[in-house]
């Protein structure tokens, strides 16, 4: 396939990054050209308007957290490497992979998942999800129709449910149990990604 | 009439099953001799025929011209009959009464006999009973009736069990495998149908069998009514072997939506069986009519849904009939399908689950528990008479038996499911994320059970048209008999042999509500950001137009504003609480409020002002009747049965509002309690803990000047913290006088309890010590109350905990 070859050839490194997230030529041409289209400026990188410009996203009670996830600290842009790095988390899982301790922890298997979405509650990074940051999350999904009194008492729920070594806050651990019955595969998995 | 009962006393004397077992031979005895008398005595049986029995009486009452005159001109006078038998006038409804109590009194019986319902499942004992009344009824020389008339079983018996599927159908699983669920149910039966259907064809031609006048049309009708996986049976077996959702749903989804494959491909051979070929146009319109059928029955359940829910917006002062709209209009919905030939089974689930959101968001929570139990008491009664009526209309007959024919039958439909299965999982699992492993291969395929519906398919057949139709009967009575009880009786042990995952027992956790709106919320923008429209799109999307346009129209008052996850959170406090109530214990009332002041200068951001009616106008001295109330009505159960029995008092319901905040009370309590006993000797009045919303919701006051005391203590010192910053009313202490009387007990609540009662001692040290005395009395009482307040009911099963579209 001429074109995606051309395209292929225009990322640099691609093998290495094949490599890492385990995509195939065909999403990396399309993730690509995903890319080109929201790097209206072609600058090559995309800093957070970019992605403010996705309407949908806007209307997205997470969405700025999200934006804020393609980001490193301290960066003001993200590169293709990058974009391509953070989607390869929702790629679905792959079931026939052999468990190799010594080879570390694909970036699409189910703890690197959740590690994904911890960090996005934990935006001070500090390894855990305090009251005060579950109180944001639930503040900004639930969108001002409720009391500051009733998200509190949820909240106060949901740490007390979750929290089993009582530091009123929930770690990855925590978090991880308490999600044990869901399929997170299933969930934090795009289809067409596979 | 000679009746042969075996008895023989079982060797253990155990007095259960002696007991057991008498009571169903007896019942089974009285069930045979009341209806050959019936039979005896009048000329026609017909469980629904109303031409029988009470012909004379009616015909006097319609004055049909013409019909026979009972009264007689000349009058000879008899003496006066004081007593007299008149069995024709009550009849129909005496017999269906009868077998009605029949099916119920079995399903009783069975749990009596300790080890037989695990054993053996349900439904294969039912159709032996059948099998017994028919037997006593065939020996006393009478016509066995037919019960398993075709009009019955569709109009009556199939709806109810079908519409409890439909409303308690646990949406997100069924929707997240429709793809799967529909290719097992269409394509899957389609193969099923042409595959037996075609087989048996090639066999009736070879020679020997006596078989070559059927034809090809009339094999592939019975292929197809015989290739519908049915579910009553899959409902009635899966219900016991609690296997995990999704191979639950799978099941079960292709079961209910085959209906549609069935219908069209049903009608379709009958139809042209007569012309006796099939041209490619008819094949077309079979298409044609197929989408037709599906889709008709889907819109016009889901019109009749939307309907429900409108009226149930209104519906706030009668709350009495609220279930009766929810039954009726499925029902109607139901009729309206059938009516068109549309697949009714079909309108019944999209009507059912179209309105189930919306009801529950209006009705009262007594109207739900009633709906609740009504279509579970409906579908259960139900289910358990189409088996008996199995069992009977297979001692009727006629039967034709033909050993190539049945045997090819039951071995071809094992082999075309086991194929189908397979070879549709290949293509599936193509397009799955999480794929259907060997295992639940074989439990999708071993779990293809047929039922009742393909029996009446085939009793609907037209005997002229086709003449080999007994011996299609038997063929289908054949192969539903090994599918329930071979594969029935084996599918147990089988999941427990593979290990096949079971259901999850725990309810939902609020995290994993919480998380899973989260994680829904990341993966709509990420498809965002990649710029795909995915399914985490379109769902996103559903959900905003439904809460903008349709919730508003649907749901009364301002609630359509309550999001979904305060509305499972509120869920959770009230099933906890009334958890907490049932074990008997933790249930501590302070009479003192917390200091309400600063909450009650807080309006909550959008007071309902409909939610505001529905919350009674109080004071203080009301709030405490109200609570008083509460508790009486719920630590008195008993006695309190037969006092409301006024249906017109039934509307206003304080019980619930109230209810609310006590229940959080309760917890916040418990919560204290637990941080408590951490705490050591340390006596402190904490700040009154935030008050949750939904307790300014439901009331307008409180005791502003109260205070909530607490003590704490880790090792049972009673020290106590009784502050009085108000005199506390006497209706308040009075309350909780009564309140330790009833309702404290340690029944196995341990050590946290131990330090709770102290508790209420020492808040009751002011009033009397006879206070104690009176709680060791409330102690022996408990039992009697455990009893009347445990209320098993209907399996607790998590379709109550799903949110809409979450």
């Amino acid at each position: 396939m001429g074109s995606t070859n051309s395209t292929l050839s225009k990322i640099p490194n691609v093998e290495e990054l094949m490599q890492e997230t385990g995509f195939t030529p065909a999403h990396i041409v399309r993730l690509y050209d995903r890319f080109e289209a929201l790097d209206k400026e072609k600058t090559g990188h995309l800093r957070p308007q970019d992605f403010g410009a996705i309407n949908r996203l806007a209307m997205n009670p997470i969405g700025d957290r999200i934006i804020g996830a393609f980001f490193s600290p301290g960066q003001e842009t993200v590169d293709f490497h990058s974009f391509v790095r953070i989607l390869a988390h929702f790629r679905p899982a792959d079931k026939k992979r052999p468990k190799d301790p010594s080879m570390p922890e694909p970036v699409n298997s189910r703890t690197s998942k959740l590690k994904f979405a911890f960090q996005l509650y934990d935006q001070d990074k500090d390894g855990k999800i305090s009251r005060a940051e579950l109180l944001q999350v639930l503040r900004s999904m639930l969108e001002m129709q409720v009391t500051e009194e009733q998200l509190e008492s949820i909240a106060d729920r949901t740490i007390q449910e979750a929290d089993l070594d009582k530091d009123d806050a929930i770690s990855f651990e925590e978090f991880r149990k308490s999600l044990e019955k869901v399929n997170i595969d299933h969930k934090m998995s795009i289809r067409f990604l596979r | 009439m000679s009746v042969r009962v075996a008895l023989h006393s079982p060797t253990g004397s155990r007095s259960f099953l002696e007991r057991g077992l008498l009571l169903l031979v007896m019942l089974i005895f009285l069930e045979g001799t009341v209806l050959t008398l019936g039979a005896a005595s009048s000329p026609d049986i017909s469980a629904q025929d109303n031409t029988g029995g009470g012909h004379d009486r009616r015909d006097d009452h319609r004055g049909i011209a013409g019909s026979h005159e009972h009264t007689n001109y000349t009058y000879t006078k008899k003496a006066f009959p004081v007593l007299s038998l008149d069995y024709h006038h009550i009849q129909v409804p005496f017999e269906i009464s009868l077998w009605v109590l029949l099916a119920s009194l079995m399903k009783l019986g069975f749990h009596l006999i300790p080890r037989l319902s695990s054993i053996v499942p349900e439904s294969c004992l039912l159709i032996v009973v059948g099998l017994l009344v028919g037997g006593l009824i065939k020996l006393a020389g009478e016509e066995v009736p037919p019960v398993l008339d075709s009009n019955l079983f569709f109009l009556c018996l199939l709806p109810p069990i079908i519409l409890d599927a439909g409303y308690f159908l646990p949406i997100r699983p069924f929707m997240e495998n429709i793809g799967t669920i529909l290719m097992f149910a269409v394509v899957g039966t389609l193969w099923n149908a042409f595959f037996v259907g075609g087989l048996l064809y090639a066999v009736c031609q070879i020679e020997g069998t006596y078989l070559s006048q059927v034809e090809l049309l009339p094999c592939l009708l019975f292929g197809s009514i015989i290739s519908a996986v049915d579910p009553v049976a899959v409902l009635a077996v899966f219900e016991e072997i609690h296997i995990n959702e999704l191979l639950h749903i799978l099941v079960f989804g292709e079961s209910l939506l085959n209906d549609a494959v069935t219908v069209v491909l049903y009608h379709l051979f009958e139809e042209y069986s007569g012309a006796g070929e099939v041209t490619p146009t008819d094949v077309i319109l079979g298409v044609i009519c197929f989408l037709i059928v599906s889709l008709g029955g889907i819109a016009v359940g889901a019109i009749y849904g939307i309907l429900a829910a409108f009226t149930s917006r209104f519906t706030s002062h009668t709350r009495v009939i609220e279930p009766l709209f929810v039954f009726v209009y499925s029902y109607m919905a139901y009729l309206s399908a059938e009516m068109f030939h549309l697949s009714g089974i079909m309108a019944l689930i999209a009507c059912g689950a179209v309105m189930r959101p919306y009801v529950e968001a209006n009705i009262s929570h007594k109207s739900h528990t009633t709906v609740k139990y009504f279509l579970k008491m409906w579908s259960s009664v139900s289910e358990t008479l189409i088996f008996i009526f199995l069992g009977v209309a297979t001692v009727a007959g006629p039967h034709a038996w033909n050993w190539t024919f049945v045997s090819v039958t039951v071995i071809l439909c094992l082999v075309s499911r086991v194929i189908g299965v397979v070879g549709l999982t290949f293509i599936i699992n193509k397009f799955r994320i999480v794929k259907l492993t060997t295992k639940d291969q074989f439990i999708v395929a071993y779990g293809g059970l047929r039922g009742a519906i393909a029996f009446s398919l085939g009793y609907l057949l037209d005997k002229d048209l086709f003449p080999m139709r007994t011996m299609f009967l038997t063929a289908i009575i054949t192969e539903i008999f090994f599918t329930v009880f071979v594969q029935g009786m084996t599918i147990k042990p089988l999941v427990d042999l593979l290990a096949v995952k079971k259901k999850q027992e725990a309810k939902r956790s609020i995290n994993e509500e919480i998380h899973t709106q989260f994680l829904d919320h990341l993966l709509t923008g990420i498809e965002d950001i990649c710029g795909h429209y995915g399914h985490h799109h379109w769902k996103d999307k559903l959900n905003r137009f439904n809460k903008k346009y349709i919730k508003k129209c649907l749901i009364a008052g301002e609630r359509y504003k309550e999001p979904q996850l305060i509305a499972f959170y509120h869920k959770m406090e009230f099933k906890q609480a009334i958890e907490l109530v049932e074990s008997g214990g933790g249930v501590k009332l302070p009479s003192a409020m917390p200091s309400q002041v600063s909450m009650q200068n807080i309006q909550p951001k959008k007071l309902p002002p409909a939610v505001a009616e529905r919350a009674l106008p109080q004071f203080t001295k009301g709030r405490e009747e109200e609570i008083r109330k509460i508790l009486r009505s719920n630590l008195q159960k008993t006695r309190q049965r037969l006092r409301s029995y006024n249906r017109h008092t039934l509307v206003a319901d304080p019980f619930e509002d109230g209810w609310n905040d006590f229940l959080l009370k309760k917890q916040r309590m418990i919560e204290l309690e637990k941080k408590m006993t951490e705490m050591s000797n340390y006596l402190t009045v904490p700040a009154a803990p935030p008050d949750s919303p939904t307790m300014c919701r439901a009331r307008l006051a409180s005791d502003p000047n109260a205070f909530y005391n607490i003590k704490a203590s880790s090792d049972g010192v009673p020290t106590i913290q009784v502050d009085l910053a108000s005199p506390q009313s006497p209706d308040s202490v009075n309350m909780l006088n009564e309140f330790s009387k009833r309702g404290a007990t340690d029944q196995g609540l341990g050590q946290r309890e131990g330090a709770t009662r102290d508790e209420d001692q020492g808040l009751m040290m002011k009033l009397s010590s006879a206070g104690k005395e009176e709680k060791e009395e409330g102690g022996n009482k408990n039992p009697g109350l455990m009893r009347c307040l445990s209320d098993p009911g209907p399996s607790n099963e998590d379709e109550e905990d799903e949110p809409f579209l979450p």
